[in-house]
């Protein structure tokens, strides 16, 4: 490499570069006719034995799904997934559990390898307990006993339902009702599997809870259902990273995340998703459409984290609902687009107790012909007396072929209220280039600094578990200008 | 009978009283094809999220005011800016009245639109401009079917209009509730300057609904200020369309100033075709009751090299709803364009709503754009400072307001202008803030 490297040059190497995680395990699979009605619907619930309100509570939202039209306000665009073409059901067909890791199939191990999230190591390293999910079954569960101490409970959700109902029934569908939206409805009816956590009153978790997504049967759809409940008093920290097989067909992706924080309770819910974003002519890549949504009682706080490098769409408004007094929302989100990518990410703070909090970074990068737009919602109710929002929106664009877009929404029904909003949109300034330069730091190494320095608020946030993987995926996403 | 069934039946019998031959006559038909097909803007579109017609639609408007209203000139001095020497087109209920009005064809072209549209010697401008920057949205296009009267501004080169013009639409209440439309064309040549203050005013509680579109051409190295006073009875509404179509290196400022009336839509349009634009937007709100204000704002940046400033303060009072949405676009060719937006809102009720969204919608890269957007209420500090000085309550809070305005205030170029405004956010708080400007 020439020493002049300019942005430029940086630009070439984003158009050329390959995604780095793009392979493929032949799993053999047990996978459902494409197509989707009444009686798929039946099935999956059959086939994960589940009790009938369960079966009902698909089909419920089955019906409102077949209602629903398929949303087009976001700044996306994009070919629409024809759902009847796509399996609902996925497994790895070696299905009953296993004891140890010598009985899983040799295959997957690999995969995992090769994606450095080896179970053994990190059965020893990391203090990480895993919930490993391949398309969409869970194969291992680790650390379960440490958890079991200390009563909580960290399961996959199909093992929920059938071991713990009530806790399952009283919360399932609260946050996300079944006809939220068109994908909430579409996963409510069909999802497949996904993980399942309780913390009783006043446990803090000892460890950082970690469940690692992978996209891995062709044609299949992944809808994965997540639901944290953290009772009274109780702490959690807990990890969603992602990454898929390289793949030219769309793979849709249509996941619901829901937590819960009863009074005094926290939960930190970090995520970085790495999935593939499509090639350098925007053919293939995973379309990401993603329902997420924390409710917070009383003293209780959500901070919602991400790191969004992957998908060649993606869709997501990771939101709190501050329903009780002093509840706090928090959302950090950085937003790599490259190539074709399209991202239309944000969150919704919804203020409805007194004392309420909230607190909105969000850093959008833009490179090749992307697309990347922050889109968010603050709403101050009018019972929400003294409620308090710090919003800032920044986005750094390189090169003139991609687009930075803001659309935040603030709606004040209180005269209390204190609301901030900024947003900023620049370029890497030649002013700050040829400042580091001057003394002695190359143009590479510059960009990195600034790009570091851009996200710095929010890679800040990410458990340290997660900082090393978010740098990585920076790396990826912007290789050659990180250092 | 709906107003829209109304308006199309209406619009039968408006093309036969006008000239059918002219120009205009195809881009009415044009225009009103469009309203019928859109109707009018319900909740449902993203621009409207906020404000919804419905309630002042169902008035039953008469959509021709008839009869000829005289009216003494005492009896309207209040609502004219009348310590200065102005150019001053006045309307009462849709109709010219010229022995308030003081027009000219001395150099420049201050007259009236329905001379405009129909005199041969008119006929290039109107072909080359009329209907030129405006949108096809529906409420502009009801307009266009319907436009006849209005302000009709020509500034050639070179000129410096040396008094503001002012333009002044009343309605007199006689009719029980009246729909009006103006229809204003502002063309201001290379090098010229000219000031501008329009204000649309009813003179008694009966509803009015007064759809509005502006067309503002600024060409070459003009400079145009805009100032608009709407400051109107609590039953009245306005839906103010205005868009401007700039050439390179003018400016051109738009002040509102939104005091009042039922239902306040701005939709204010800035076109940036060409180098080096300035584009001003401002503007302040101080309601109450029941009052809804929405600025809805674009700018778009076409070329490189282009600036835009916006500014809106807001205070809201009662049961009133703030709204504002503004918009910036920058496309792919207009680099080194700065666009800086701020939107201040100050709530004093807990029964006043602000809904407010700045979007920013950027393609270029070399670009500095920012906005800014605060809720919040007066600072205590300050209120103890003056206070504990012997400022009673009230005035401690109107000079924190008005000091929180002054801003926007103080890019007014017409010092009599900014007196009035003043004067009139005086009693708005209902003070007497005790000095001038």
């Amino acid at each position: 490499m020439s020493n002049k490297y300019t942005e430029d040059d940086l630009r070439e190497e984003l158009k050329t570069k390959e995604y780095e995680y793009g392979f493929y395990t032949d799993i053999e699979s047990d996978t459902f006719p494409n197509g989707l009605n009444e009686d798929i619907v039946r099935a999956i619930s059959q086939k994960k034995e589940e009790p009938q309100w369960m079966t009902d509570w698909r089909l419920e939202a089955f019906r409102v799904w077949k209602e629903m039209d398929e949303p087009e306000w976001a700044n996306v665009h994009y070919k629409k997934p024809d759902f009847q073409g796509i399996s609902y059901y996925s497994a790895p067909n070696s299905k009953p559990k296993y004891d140890s890791l010598d009985e899983v199939d040799p295959e997957l191990l690999a995969t995992f390898e090769k994606l450095g999230i080896s179970l053994d190591e990190q059965k020893k390293l990391a203090g990480v307990a895993m919930d490993v999910v391949v398309d969409s079954v869970s194969v291992a569960t680790t650390f379960k006993k440490t958890l079991g101490e200390k009563g909580i409970i960290f399961m996959s959700i199909s093992e929920a339902i059938k071991e713990h109902p009530e806790l399952v029934k009283k919360y399932l569908g609260t946050v996300v009702p079944q006809k939220d939206n068109f994908y909430a409805a579409l996963n409510s009816a069909v999802f497949s599997d996904g993980s399942f956590c309780y913390i009783p009153k006043g446990v803090k978790c000892p460890m950082e809870l970690s469940t690692y997504f992978r996209i891995n049967q062709a044609g299949t759809g992944q809808f994965e259902r997540t639901l944290v409940i953290a009772d009274e008093g109780s702490y959690v920290s807990y990890l969603e990273g992602c990454t898929a097989p390289s793949r030219d067909e769309n793979q849709l992706h249509a996941a619901v995340v829901e937590l819960i924080a009863l009074d005094d309770a926290e939960i930190k819910y970090s995520t970085v998703q790495n999935w593939y974003p499509g090639n350098a002519e925007g053919k293939g890549g995973v379309y990401n459409f993603v329902t997420k949504r924390g409710l917070c009682e009383k003293n209780a706080k959500i901070s919602w984290t991400q790191v969004e490098t992957g998908s060649a769409v993606t869709w997501k408004y990771p939101s709190c609902i501050l329903k009780g007094d002093n509840s706090v929302g928090e959302f950090y989100s950085i937003a790599v687009t490259n190539n074709y990518q399209q991202a239309d990410t944000g969150t919704k703070m919804i203020h409805l107790g007194k004392n309420t909090k909230s607190t909105i970074i969000s850093k959008g990068i833009s490179a090749g012909k992307s697309q990347n737009s922050y889109r968010g919602l603050v709403q101050i109710n009018s019972r929400a007396e003294n409620a308090r929002n710090f919003s800032q929106c920044d986005s750094l664009l390189m090169g003139n072929e991609c687009g930075a877009h803001t659309f935040p929404y603030i709606e004040a029904k209180n005269k209390s209220a204190k609301i901030e909003h900024e947003a900023t949109t620049s370029k890497i300034g030649e002013d700050q280039i040829f400042y580091c330069n001057q003394r002695g730091i190359d143009t590479e190494k510059a960009i990195a600094l600034i790009v570091n320095g851009f996200s710095k608020e929010v890679l800040n946030k990410l458990p340290m578990e997660f900082a090393v993987e978010a740098q990585k995926l920076l790396e990826i996403s912007l290789e050659g200008s990180v250092g | 009978m709906d107003l829209k069934e109304k308006l199309l039946s209406s619009f039968l019998v408006f093309e036969n009283q006008v000239d059918i031959d002219s120009y205009v006559h195809d881009v009415r038909n044009d225009a009103i094809k469009i309203f019928e097909e859109k109707g009018f803007p319900s909740k449902k579109e993203e621009a409207w999220k906020y404000t919804s017609l419905n309630k002042i639609l169902k008035e039953d408007y008469s959509v021709f005011p008839q009869q000829e209203n005289a009216i003494e000139y005492k009896d309207i001095k209040k609502y004219f800016i009348h310590d200065i020497d102005t150019y001053k087109i006045v309307f009462i209920d849709g109709k010219y009245s010229s022995h308030l009005s003081q027009t000219t064809h001395d150099g420049i072209d201050v007259c009236l639109m329905s001379s405009a549209l129909t005199k041969p010697k008119y006929r290039i401008l109107i072909e080359n401009y009329f209907n030129k920057a405006a949108t096809k949205d529906s409420l502009s296009s009801l307009n266009t079917a319907f436009s006849s009267e209005g302000a009709y501004i020509h500034i050639p080169k070179n000129k410096l209009v040396e008094k503001p013009i002012q333009i002044l639409h009343f309605s007199t209440g006689n009719e029980s509730a009246t729909m009006l439309q103006p229809r204003n064309l502002i063309v201001v040549d290379e090098n010229s300057h000219v000031q501008i203050i329009e204000r649309h005013q009813s003179l008694n509680d009966n509803p009015v609904l007064t759809n509005s579109v502006t067309e503002i051409f600024t060409n070459k190295r003009a400079i145009v200020d805009y100032y608009k006073i709407q400051n109107d009875n609590s039953n009245a509404s306005l839906i103010d369309n205005t868009f401007i179509k700039q050439k390179k290196e003018s400016v051109a400022s738009v002040h509102t100033f939104a005091f009042g009336g039922k239902l306040t839509r701005n939709n204010l349009n800035f076109f940036q075709e060409g180098e080096r634009i300035d584009s001003i937007l401002k503007g302040v709100t101080i309601i109450g009751e029941k009052q809804h204000v929405d600025h809805n704002t674009l700018v778009h940046h076409i070329e490189p090299n282009c600036e835009s400033h916006q500014d809106y303060k807001g205070i809201f009072g009662e049961n009133s709803t703030g709204v504002f949405n503004g918009k910036i676009i920058v496309e792919k060719e207009a680099q080194k364009t700065n666009a800086f937006q701020a939107n201040n809102n100050i709530l004093i009720s807990d029964k006043a709503t602000i809904n407010t969204k700045p979007q920013l919608e950027i393609f270029a890269d070399d670009v500095k754009c920012s906005h800014g957007c605060t809720i919040g209420q007066l600072d205590e500090s300050a209120m103890f400072y003056m206070r504990s000085r012997g400022i009673p309550e009230k005035e401690a809070k109107a000079l924190l307001m008005y000091a929180f305005s002054n801003n926007v205030l103080s890019s007014v170029k017409i010092p009599e202008m900014k007196q009035r405004i003043t004067k009139i956010i005086a009693n708005k708080l209902g003070v007497n803030l005790g000095f001038d400007l």
